[in-house]
Order: structure tokens, then C-alpha cells, then sequence
């Protein structure tokens, strides 16, 4: 367990060491030319040099990547080129907005996806199980704008019961977090469901219901635990997923988490925070796997002894 | 027999009977645009909007309405068809090949080459892909092409793992050792025995990975760093248009109905594909 935790760590460190590298390049192989951008129009070539200089643009590339990483170790993302403060703490300040969004729509996800799931395995091949079955490919072929603008429309703009847009209270969380929430849960339906289909073939199963076990009880307590385990790897993705993949939810409700902060930088081509936000966020696609790597021997001790 | 086990098969599932309507329609659109089209998709018509400028709703006149700008919100759906199904064909077409050679040169060849590319793989894995996407995008100053081949960029990842690991286990099959027993050549092997085991996967993920092209293109075109207006794609119809939605939701409810229908589409037709190819996937998932 320790070994595998050990080894898993050091991939982690790896990948994220090769994100770091790959994002460094890509932006600065790109055409545009922050110092230009920062100097403004009527920016005399001095003075492009000059902040050039200041940003430590005119170091060679290796240098720059050195520095880049030494920084990071010291949990130090680099200083935002327009906003003139340090990256960390404005990603820190946005970390619960999007967290809270996340939490929220892998909640919605998991709630509806588990119930439709069994109902459907319980049901197979019934209607039940062929609307599931068809609304998990509508799920993942959904743009995520039409829903939130869907939901806008009619919760928001008809209905009234909930605010267009904004951050703060429970009410302000309700339509974007559904907007992930609905969008999801097809796809944790349809894992549930065949892995219920899976557990409820087997032999213990029929031992229970042999026993004389109510059916609620049967599938509740002794069939559901054991689907379990893709359900915990793909809360794993999603973590992972989520962390940038608000981007379009953030925009459309206008919740302040680090979607935004990502999108604005980039219109504005804040290197630095683009940086820091692909960085924390493939830091949460890391993470999120290695959690469902490891929470899986955790929860199944099969899984322990192979 | 093999198109009447087809028929059968189609019979028998009514829902990828539609899935393939569709896609046939949003085809037939893309070809037949300016035959299709009532008006030119950039034609701001006289009548086009109310006497207050507001766009009009669906008409006899404008079957779908009229957008902020007084243009034929139907013709510009037909001409947006154009604009997905090429970005989907040209970039889905891009992600499948640069997979398939990924995934085959790792997994037949191997060794430290093979195995820096996969750690690639799996490092681009890793990173967040919309937000890459988005990157590229913005920073790149975006035209069709230019979206298709950042989407490309994005989606091969997928079909290189797969590839990667059904040329692993050809690569060590008895009738391969036994070709290479006999003399044959690297390239004979490739040709001849592997790739055409690779066709099903490549025909899968030709048609599951346009949904996910169609998505990304109309995602990043909603952002506004996509396709460029006003060359019409169904996601910067949306973009322009988003603002309007309370007082005009045609102009985000049709063209979102017609990415979804034709993302849902690709889906249904691409795994029913899958399960008519690969009998070992069938009933899985």
C-alpha cells in the first residue's frame, strides 16, 4: 500500500513536471508578445525592452523554465502581468467559488445517476433502463451553454425563483450547479447500472434474497455498496474535470472561481495566470485519479490483496 | 448477408435508425447549402427586423426567425451545418490518424521511443483539455482551420491509448511471429496484419469522436474564440446572439437543438458501430 502510494507520488510529480514544461513552451512559442501588450500602443521600442527586461523576458529559454520552477517549489506561480500581483493568491482567492460549484454538481450528478442507475439495472431492459440507457448519450451530447442558458431562461427569466447570476448565497448555486449536475449524471446512470448488473448476478446476492432479505435491503445494503467503486473513480475524473472544465458555467452565471479568472486572463493574455490555472488544474486531474486509485483498495479489500 | 445482418440489426434499433436521419440531414445541408437556403447566410434583410430593431420570431416568412441582425436564422443554421460538419470531419480525421500513429509506433516498435510516447500520452491526459483548447484558441487568432486543428490537438489522446494497446497484443500473437519468422518486413506486418485489425477502432472513433469535435467547436465558438463571425457556426450564432436570449430564446434554442441532435446523433450511430464491429464489447456498459 505504502510502495504503490510511494510510486504513484513520484508519477504524479512527473506529469505535473511535464504539464509545467508543455505549457511553458506552448505559450511562449506563441506569437503573441506580452511585453508588447503590457507597453500599450504608443509604447516607444525602449520601454518594450525595458519591461521585456523587468519580466525576465529577455533571459534564454532554459533560464526562464529554470526560474519558472524554482519558483513553483516555493509555491510561487509568478506575478500577474496585468493585474501586478502574485499569481497564488488570486487563484487561492477564486479556489472555493469553484470548489463549491464542484462539490455541488458531483453531488447532483451522484444523486440522480446512483437512483436512475439501480432503478434501471433493476429494471433491465425495461423502459425505465432504455431512457436511461438513451438520456446518458444526451447527457454527453449536450453543449454546456444550452443547458445553462436553458435553465436561465426558464428558472431565471420566467420563473423567477432563482438569481440570473452572481455568487453568495445557496440560491446563486442552484442553477449552475445543476447545469454540471444534469449533464453528468447520464454517464454515472449507465456506470451504475452495469455494474449493478454485474453485483446483482452474483452469488451472495442470491444467498440474501435466499434468506429472505426484503429487496430494499438486499439491494441497498448488500448489492449497491459493492457498484460502488467506478462511481468513487469517476467522482475522481470529475474533480479533476471540474477544476477548469467550469470555464462555460462560470461565464454564463458569472460565478467568481478560477474558470473566470482563466478566462479573463486569457482575453487579456495573462500568462502568468493561465499558467497558474492549467498548473492547479491538471494538480487536480493528478490528484483526482491518484484519490480514486488509492480509495478503491480502501473501500475493497479485494482490491487489497491482489 | 452481412447487409442483411446489417438491416436486421437496424431494424431492431429505431433509435440509431433516427441517429442516422439526422447525420444524413445535417450531410445533406452541408452539400446542398445554397440550394437549401432560403436567403444568403449574410444577407441583412430589409424586413428582417421588427420597426423597434428587434429580431423577429418564427414566421411564415423566416421559418426560424430572424437573428440581431436581421438575417434568416434557418439559412444560417444550413450554411452553420457546413462549418460543424467540416471542422468535425477535418479535425476528428486529424485526432484519428495522429492517434493511430501514436499508437501503433509505440505499441509495435516499443522500446524507449514507444515508451516516451506513451508517457506523453498519458501526460497529455493530464492536462485540461478545454482549457488548452481555449488557450491555443485565443492565442492563435482563430479561423476554421485553425479551430479544427486545436481540437485536433485535444482529442487524439483517446484513440492512441486504444490503438496503443490492440497492437500490443497483435504485436505478439503467434501468426505475427511467424510472418516475421518467414522474412517479412516492418512494413509488410504494419500493412497487411495490423492496420486492418485497427479499422473497427478507427471507424468507431471516426464517428464517436465527431460528437466531441461538434461540441468542442460549438463550446469554443460560444466563447467567442472559435469560428469567427460572420462566417456562421452553430456555436458563435449562440455567442452573438446570447445576450438577446430572454427577449429572442430561438436564437439559442434552435441552434443548440441542432448541436445537440447532431452531437447525439454521431454518439448513438458511433456506438452502435462500436457494438456491430467489436462482438467482444457487445452488452458491455
Amino acid at each position: 500500500m505504502l510502495a504503490l502510494f510511494a510510486r504513484r507520488a513520484v508519477q504524479a510529480a512527473l506529469i505535473l513536471l511535464g504539464v509545467a514544461a508543455i505549457t511553458f513552451v506552448l505559450l511562449y512559442a506563441l506569437p503573441a508578445d506580452p511585453a508588447v501588450l503590457l507597453a500599450g500602443r504608443n509604447a516607444t521600442p525602449a520601454t518594450v525592452a525595458s519591461i521585456r527586461h523587468q519580466l525576465g523576458l529577455d533571459l534564454p529559454l532554459p533560464v526562464q523554465f529554470w526560474n519558472y520552477l524554482v519558483n513553483l517549489l516555493h509555491g510561487d506561480l509568478g506575478r500577474s502581468f496585468n493585474q501586478k500581483t502574485a499569481v497564488a493568491p488570486l487563484i487561492l482567492a477564486r479556489l472555493p467559488a469553484t470548489l463549491t460549484l464542484m462539490a455541488a454538481g458531483i453531488a447532483i450528478e451522484v444523486a440522480i445517476g446512483l437512483t436512475l442507475g439501480v432503478i434501471a439495472a433493476l429494471r433491465r431492459d425495461g423502459v425505465v433502463d432504455r431512457l436511461v440507457m438513451t438520456l446518458s448519450f444526451v447527457g454527453v451530447s449536450t453543449p454546456q451553454f444550452l443547458v445553462a442558458l436553458l435553465l436561465l431562461y426558464i428558472f431565471a427569466a420566467t420563473l423567477g425563483w432563482f438569481p440570473m447570476s452572481g455568487y453568495g448565497t445557496p440560491a446563486h448555486l442552484v442553477l449552475p450547479a445543476f447545469t454540471l449536475g444534469i449533464l453528468g449524471a447520464g454517464w454515472y446512470a449507465r456506470v451504475v447500472r452495469s455494474a449493478m448488473i454485474e453485483v446483482l448476478g452474483q452469488d451472495y446476492v442470491r444467498t440474501a434474497n435466499a434468506k429472505g432479505l426484503s429487496a430494499p435491503r438486499v439491494v441497498l445494503r448488500h448489492a449497491l455498496p459493492n457498484a460502488l467503486l467506478p462511481v468513487i473513480a469517476m467522482i475522481g475524473i470529475d474533480i479533476g474535470q471540474f477544476m477548469s472544465g467550469t470555464v462555460v458555467v462560470e461565464a454564463v452565471y458569472g460565478w467568481p472561481g478560477i474558470g473566470q479568472l482563466a478566462w479573463q486572463a486569457i482575453q487579456q493574455v495573462d500568462i502568468p495566470i493561465i499558467m497558474g490555472v492549467t498548473l492547479v488544474s491538471a494538480f487536480a486531474i493528478v490528484l483526482g485519479n491518484l484519490v480514486a486509485d488509492l480509495a478503491a483498495p480502501l473501500i475493497d479489500p479485494r482490491i487489497r490483496a491482489a | 448477408m452481412a447487409a442483411l445482418n446489417t438491416f436486421r440489426a437496424l431494424a431492431r434499433r429505431p433509435v440509431l435508425v433516427a441517429g442516422l436521419l439526422v447525420i444524413a440531414t445535417v450531410a445533406a445541408a452541408a452539400l446542398f447549402a445554397p440550394w437549401l437556403a432560403p436567403y444568403a447566410p449574410d444577407n441583412q434583410i430589409y424586413d428582417g427586423l421588427s420597426l423597434e430593431g428587434a429580431p423577429l420570431p418564427p414566421s411564415h416568412e423566416f421559418l426560424l426567425g430572424t437573428d440581431t441582425l436581421g438575417r434568416d436564422l434557418l439559412s444560417r443554421l444550413i450554411y452553420g451545418a457546413r462549418t460543424s460538419l467540416l471542422i468535425g470531419l477535418v479535425a476528428n480525421g486529424t485526432a484519428v490518424l495522429i492517434g493511430l500513429t501514436v499508437g501503433v509506433f509505440a505499441g509495435y516498435f516499443g522500446g524507449l521511443p514507444g515508451g516516451l510516447l506513451m508517457r506523453f500520452t498519458d501526460l497529455m491526459t493530464a492536462f485540461p483539455a478545454l482549457l488548452l483548447a481555449i488557450v491555443l484558441a485565443a492565442l492563435l487568432k482563430p479561423s476554421l482551420w485553425i479551430v479544427a486543428m486545436v481540437i485536433a490537438m485535444v482529442n487524439w489522446v483517446q484513440v492512441a491509448r486504444i490503438a496503443y494497446t490492440e497492437t500490443r497484443s497483435l504485436a505478439e500473437r503467434d501468426f505475427i511471429l511467424a510472418e516475421r519468422a518467414m522474412g517479412a518486413g516492418h512494413l509488410r506486418i504494419l500493412g497487411r496484419h495490423i492496420l486492418p485489425h485497427l479499422v473497427p477502432t478507427a471507424i468507431v472513433w471516426g464517428t464517436l469522436g465527431i460528437a466531441t469535435t461538434v461540441l468542442l467547436e460549438a463550446t469554443l465558438s460560444f466563447l467567442g474564440i472559435g469560428v469567427q463571425p460572420p462566417e456562421p457556426s452553430w456555436g458563435n450564432i449562440v455567442f452573438e446572439s446570447q445576450s438577446y436570449f430572454q427577449s429572442a430564446p430561438w436564437l439559442v434554442f434552435f441552434p443548440g437543438a441542432a448541436i445537440l441532435a447532431t452531437a447525439l446523433s454521431f454518439n448513438l450511430v458511433g456506438d452502435a458501430l462500436r457494438d456491430l464491429l467489436d462482438p467482444t464489447q457487445r452488452g458491455r456498459d
